[in-house]
C-alpha cells in the first residue's frame, strides 16, 4: 500500500525538494485517533535542513557566447552556435540567428566548443582531500557497519585544492561528495558547487536533494569480517541491510503513527530514502549483486538511483533500463581488485546500446580532472564494438546523466533557458586529449579563465607553498 | 572496422592466441606502406610512408623506403603506424589482481631480503594485465619494484609483451631505492634514516668487493665467503647484490619527488661517483630541473600530478615534464603503477597542454618519443627498441586514429616483427555481452 503510494511519487517528491518547497511525511497522520505527543512531533517535524547552503551565485556579466560548436547536454548539437546567459540563468541557445540584446558581452567563441558545466557523480574531493595525510582522511566512518547518521558535509574541507583543479582542468561546475563505501550504508552525500568557500555551506547546490550511500560487495565485509564482526559475507552483506531497512520501516510507521518518543539521525536519512526524498547512490561492481540490490530497494519500497563503479552493468543493461537506474563508471578501470575483474572498456557503450542510463564518474581527484577525456575513450572503445555513439550524447554522460543521478536535473546539466548558467567553454572538442577550458562560469560568474591567472582559485592551503598560483 | 572483424571471428582469434602461447610464431618478413609513419624518435610524422621489418627487426621506415619482393604487405590506408611503446617502471607480469594478495607478486615485506630480490623469476607472460597492455599497443616495459618493507624495492627485469613464453630479455636490470616518504618509513621513521641506512648499504656493498665478494655475472650467487665485518647490517646477498649498483654496472633508480630530495640524490655521486642514478616520480623535478640537466640524470616522470598528495609534492604541476624538457633533462613519461595503456593519453595531455597559456608541454612529436624511445634510452635499451630506425625490434602498431587521441585504437601490434594477438578476458567477455540478454542456452554457452 505505502509501496504503490509512494513509488510513483519518487520524482515529484525529489523534484519538489528541488524546488524548495516543504514535504511533510507523504503518509501523514490523517488518520491518528489521538493527537501526537509533543516529543512524536519533534520527532516528525524535525528541520530537514540545519545547514542550509549559505551559497550565492557570484557576479557575472550578461554574456554572449557566439560561433562555437555547442553540446547542450542532452544530446543535442548545434554549430555555429549562440548561447546567452544573464543573471545566472541560461536566457537562450540557438543558432547564429539568435540576436543578442543589448548589453549581452559577446565573446567569439568561433572554433571552439561550449557543453554545460561538468558534473561529477562520485567525489570524495574534502573528504579525502590533498594532501592525503591520514589527518584528512575523512571519508569513511568505518566504526559500524550502516551509519545512516553521518553526512559526507560535515567532512568537507573547503580548502582541497582537488576543487580548483577539477574547475580548471575539468570544467567542473557541481560535484557530488560521497562517504566512502567502507560501510553498507555510509552516510548522506551532498552536493557542492565548485566554487570556493569558507565553509562547505557556501558550497552547497541550492535545493539539490541529499543522497544515501550504500555500498555492497567487497569492501563492508572486508572491513567488518576484518574486525571479527558481521558482516563478514555478501549473505551477511543482505542479511545487515535487510534487517536495517525493516528498522527503517518500523520507524516511519511509528512516526506515521505519531508514535515516535525521539529522534534518530539514523533512522531519519533511512526513512527519508523510503519517503523518496533521498537518492541512493549505491556503489556495486558485479552484475549479479546489483540484480539482487534492485529486488531489495522492492522488497522494501525504495528506488536505487544510480549503481557507482558498476563494471559489469554491461551484463545486466536491460534490467538497469527497466529500473530506471543509473550506471556511474569508469571508462577503463580494471582489475584492481577481485570484483573488479570482469571490467571492460566497452562497459558505458554497450550500457548505451541497451538504452540504459550512462555517467561518466571519477572517483578520483586526478580522474576528475579529465572526465570529458574518459568518456571519449570509452566512445572510441564503444565504436570499436560496433557501438556508434555522436559526441554530443556521449556529453550527456558528463552533464544531464550525472545531473539526473543526483537529482539536480531540473536545475542544470543542459543548456535549456532558465537554468543555471553552468557552462565551460573549451579550447578544442571536449572529446579530446588534447583540449582543455578556456573558461568556466558558475551560475552566470566567470570562476576560471585560462587567460587570466588572477581567475584561477589558490586554496589557503597553497598560499605560501611552491607553486603557488602555478598553472598546474 | 577489423575490430568489427575481432568480434566477428573470436574463435579463429582465440585458436591464433592459444597457438601462439603454446609455440613462439616466427617472425615475418612485411611492409606496411601507405602509413603516416611515427619514427619515435621525436621527429615529425610522415605522411605516406612504409615500414620493412626483416628477421625481426626494422630495416627502413620513412618515406619513399622500397618494398621488398615477397613479403608480406600490408597497406595501413593512411593509419598511423608506430614503435610499440615502452613504460618504465610497471609492476606488468608481477600482479594479477593488486588486492588479491595471493595474485599479487610485488609485494615482500615478509622477505629476509630486498636488494637482493629479483623480480625476474614472478614474471607470468600470460597475466592478464599483460595481454590488456600489449592490445592497447604497450610492447615493452621495465618492471619494478617490490614491495619490500625496506628502502630498496629488488632487482627489476626488462620485459616484452610478446605473446610467448619468454617475457624477460634482461633480468637484473636495475636496483631500486625509495628516497622519498615511504622509503623514509621503511628506514625508520625519517629521510635521516634513510640517507643512513642507503650510505651504510653502499659502503657494505663496496667493501664485501673490495673482500672479494660477489664477483662474477650475478653477485648473489658467489661462492666466495670472505669474512665481513661483525657490525654488518645488510645481508651478505643483499650486499653482494648491491656491488653492481656501487660500482656503476647496474642503474639504480631512485624514487624522488621533492626537489630538494631529487638534489640531495644527485650528490650521492660525490661519494659514489659510479653511480648510474634515473630518477622516477619528480613530482617537483620542475623545481631542481637546472641541476637534473647539469648531472646528466634521467628522469622517468609520473605525468600530470598536479596536485599537492604529499608534502613531498607540493609544487606539483602537469607542466612538470615539459618544463624539465625545456631545461634539457632527458625526461620520459613513468612510474606506470596503474595501466601502462594509459601511457598515450597522458602523452596527449601534454600536447593539449601546448595551447594552455602559461603551461609548458610537449610538442606532439616529442610527446610520443616520451613513451617510445626515450624511455627506452633511460632503461639502456635504445639500440635495441623504442623507435622505427634501423636495426631495432620490429615493434610496430598500427592505429585507428592519432595514437595520442582519446578515441583512437589499436588495430594490429607486431613485436620482433611478430604479429600478435589482440584478444584476453576483456575482448572475450565484451564478445559474450553484446547483447545482454540470454538466447536459447545460458550465456555461458555462447564462447
Amino acid at each position: 500500500m505505502m509501496k504503490k503510494l509512494h513509488r510513483p511519487l519518487l520524482a515529484a517528491a525529489a523534484c519538489a525538494l528541488a524546488l524548495g518547497a516543504t514535504v511533510p511525511g507523504i503518509a501523514k497522520a490523517k488518520d491518528a485517533k489521538k493527537e501526537p505527543s509533543a516529543a512524536a512531533k519533534a520527532a516528525r517535524d524535525f528541520n530537514k535542513d540545519p545547514y542550509p547552503s549559505s551559497y550565492k551565485p557570484y557576479p557575472g556579466a550578461a554574456t554572449a557566447l557566439v560561433g562555437a560548436t555547442v553540446f547542450d547536454g542532452k544530446g543535442g548539437r548545434i554549430e555555429r552556435g549562440t548561447l546567452l546567459f544573464r543573471d545566472g540563468k541560461l536566457v537562450a541557445l540557438g543558432g547564429a540567428d539568435i540576436a543578442i540584446p543589448e548589453g549581452f558581452q559577446r565573446i567569439d567563441a568561433t572554433g571552439k566548443f561550449v557543453t554545460p558545466g561538468i558534473i561529477d557523480a562520485h567525489s570524495h574531493l574534502g573528504d579525502y582531500p590533498s594532501p592525503s595525510v591520514q589527518a584528512h582522511s575523512d571519508g569513511n566512518e568505518a566504526t559500524a557497519p550502516t551509519t545512516p547518521e553521518v553526512w559526507a558535509e560535515h567532512s568537507v574541507w573547503p580548502q582541497d585544492p582537488g576543487f580548483t583543479r577539477a574547475l580548471a582542468n575539468g570544467g567542473v561546475t557541481a560535484l557530488h561528495v560521497l562517504p566512502g563505501s567502507a560501510n553498507l550504508m555510509g552516510g548522506r552525500g551532498v552536493t557542492l558547487k565548485n566554487v570556493p568557500a569558507r565553509s562547505v555551506q557556501g558550497m552547497k547546490f541550492p535545493a539539490a536533494p541529499y543522497t544515501l550511500k550504500m555500498a555492497c560487495g567487497e569492501n563492508p565485509k572486508r572491513v567488518y569480517g576484518g574486525k571479527g564482526r558481521a558482516p563478514s559475507t555478501r549473505m551477511g552483506n543482505f542479511a545487515y541491510n535487510r534487517a536495517t531497512w525493516l528498522k527503517a520501516q518500523d520507524y516511519r510507521r511509528k512516526r506515521d503513527e505519531g508514535k515516535l518518543e525521539s529522534r534518530d539521525l539514523a533512522m531519519e536519512t533511512l526513512v527519508g530514502v523510503l519517503d523518496g526524498e533521498i537518492l541512493v547512490q549505491n556503489h556495486c561492481y558485479r552484475a549479479d549483486e546489483m540484480a539482487l540490490v534492485l529486488d531489495m530497494a522492492k522488497e522494501f519500497g525504495y528506488k536505487v538511483s544510480a549503481f557507482h563503479h558498476a563494471v559489469e552493468a554491461y551484463k545486466i543493461g536491460d534490467m538497469l533500463k527497466a529500473n530506471d537506474t543509473c550506471s556511474a563508471v569508469w571508462a577503463d578501470w580494471w582489475g584492481f581488485k577481485m570484483e573488479a575483474y570482469d571490467a571492460i572498456p566497452e562497459n558505458a557503450g554497450l550500457l548505451y546500446k541497451a538504452g540504459a542510463c550512462v555517467v561518466i564518474h571519477s572517483d578520483d581527484e586526478n580522474g576528475i580532472q579529465r572526465l570529458n577525456q574518459e568518456a571519449a575513450k570509452a566512445q572510441g572503445d564503444a565504436r570499436r564494438a560496433g557501438v556508434d555513439i555522436s559526441d554530443a550524447e556521449v556529453v550527456r554522460w558528463l552533464t544531464l546523466n550525472p545531473a539526473k543521478a543526483v537529482g539536480i536535473d531540473k536545475l542544470t546539466g543542459s543548456l535549456d533557458a532558465g537554468k543555471a548558467a553552468d557552462v565551460v567553454l573549451w579550447n578544442g572538442n571536449p572529446l579530446s586529449n588534447y583540449s582543455r577550458p578556456e573558461k568556466v562560469w558558475v551560475d552566470g560568474a566567470l570562476l576560471f579563465d585560462a587567460g587570466n591567472p588572477k581567475h584561477r582559485p589558490v586554496t589557503d592551503f597553497e598560499l605560501g607553498q611552491p607553486g603557488e598560483g602555478d598553472v598546474k | 572496422m577489423s575490430a568489427r572483424k575481432l568480434t566477428l571471428a573470436p574463435a579463429a582469434l582465440l585458436a591464433a592466441l592459444l597457438t601462439s602461447v603454446a609455440t613462439p610464431a616466427l617472425a615475418q618478413d612485411m611492409a606496411i606502406t601507405n602509413a603516416t609513419v611515427v619514427i619515435g624518435d621525436g621527429s615529425a610524422p610522415i605522411p605516406g610512408g612504409t615500414v620493412v621489418v626483416r628477421g625481426g627487426k626494422v630495416v627502413a621506415a620513412g618515406a619513399g623506403v622500397a618494398v621488398p619482393a615477397g613479403v608480406r604487405t600490408i597497406d595501413a590506408g593512411g593509419k598511423w603506424v608506430t614503435p610499440g611503446l615502452v613504460v618504465a617502471v610497471t609492476d606488468l607480469g608481477l600482479v594479477d589482481v593488486e588486492a588479491v594478495e595471493e595474485s599479487n607478486d610485488g609485494e615482500a615485506g615478509k622477505a629476509p631480503f630486498s636488494a637482493a630480490l629479483d623480480i625476474a623469476p614472478a614474471i607470468n607472460p600470460v597475466a592478464q594485465p599483460i595481454l590488456i597492455s600489449r592490445a592497447a599497443g604497450v610492447t615493452r616495459a621495465a618492471v619494478a619494484p617490490l614491495d619490500t618493507g625496506a628502502i630498496f624495492g629488488g632487482q627489476g627485469a626488462i620485459i616484452d609483451l610478446g605473446a610467448d613464453n619468454q617475457a624477460v630479455t634482461q633480468p637484473r636490470a636495475f636496483q631500486y631505492v625509495d628516497l622519498g616518504e615511504t622509503g623514509a618509513r621503511r628506514a625508520g621513521g625519517s629521510r635521516v634514516a634513510v640517507h643512513a641506512v642507503l650510505r651504510n648499504a653502499l659502503v657494505e656493498a663496496r667493501e664485501l668487493a673490495r673482500r672479494g665478494g660477489g664477483a662474477g655475472a650475478d653477485p648473489r650467487l658467489a661462492d666466495a665467503a670472505p669474512e665481513r665485518p661483525g657490525d654488518a647490517l645488510l645481508t651478505r646477498f643483499d650486499a653482494a647484490a648491491l656491488i653492481p649498483v656501487v660500482s656503476g654496472r647496474q642503474p639504480l633508480y631512485v624514487r624522488a619527488e621533492r626537489a630538494a630530495d631529487i638534489r640531495i640524490a644527485l650528490a650521492l655521486k660525490t661519494d659514489f661517483p659510479a653511480l648510474k642514478l634515473v630518477i622516477v616520480g619528480a613530482s617537483e623535478g620542475w623545481m631542481a630541473a637546472r641541476e637534473l640537466a647539469a648531472s646528466g640524470v634521467p628522469v622517468l616522470a609520473t605525468p600530470l600530478n598536479d596536485l599537492p598528495a604529499s608534502f613531498e609534492q607540493l609544487g606539483a604541476t602537469q607542466s612538470n615534464i615539459g618544463r624539465m624538457a625545456a631545461a634539457g633533462v632527458k625526461v620520459a613519461l613513468g612510474a606506470f603503477f596503474d595501466q601502462p595503456r594509459h601511457a598515450p593519453q597522458y602523452a596527449g595531455n601534454l600536447v593539449g597542454l601546448t595551447k594552455v597559456p602559461g603551461a609548458t608541454g610537449l610538442s606532439w612529436d616529442k610527446a610520443f618519443a616520451a613513451i617510445s624511445s626515450v624511455p627506452a634510452e633511460i632503461i639502456g635499451q635504445g639500440d635495441k627498441f623504442g623507435s622505427l630506425k634501423p636495426g631495432r625490434a620490429g615493434d610496430v602498431v598500427i592505429w585507428d586514429g592519432d595514437p595520442l587521441e582519446a578515441g583512437s585504437g589499436v588495430t594490429q601490434v607486431f613485436i620482433d616483427g611478430v604479429e600478435q594477438p589482440l584478444t584476453n578476458r576483456q575482448t572475450r567477455l565484451r564478445d559474450r555481452y553484446l547483447t545482454p540478454t540470454e538466447g536459447a542456452l545460458p550465456k555461458a554457452y555462447d564462447w
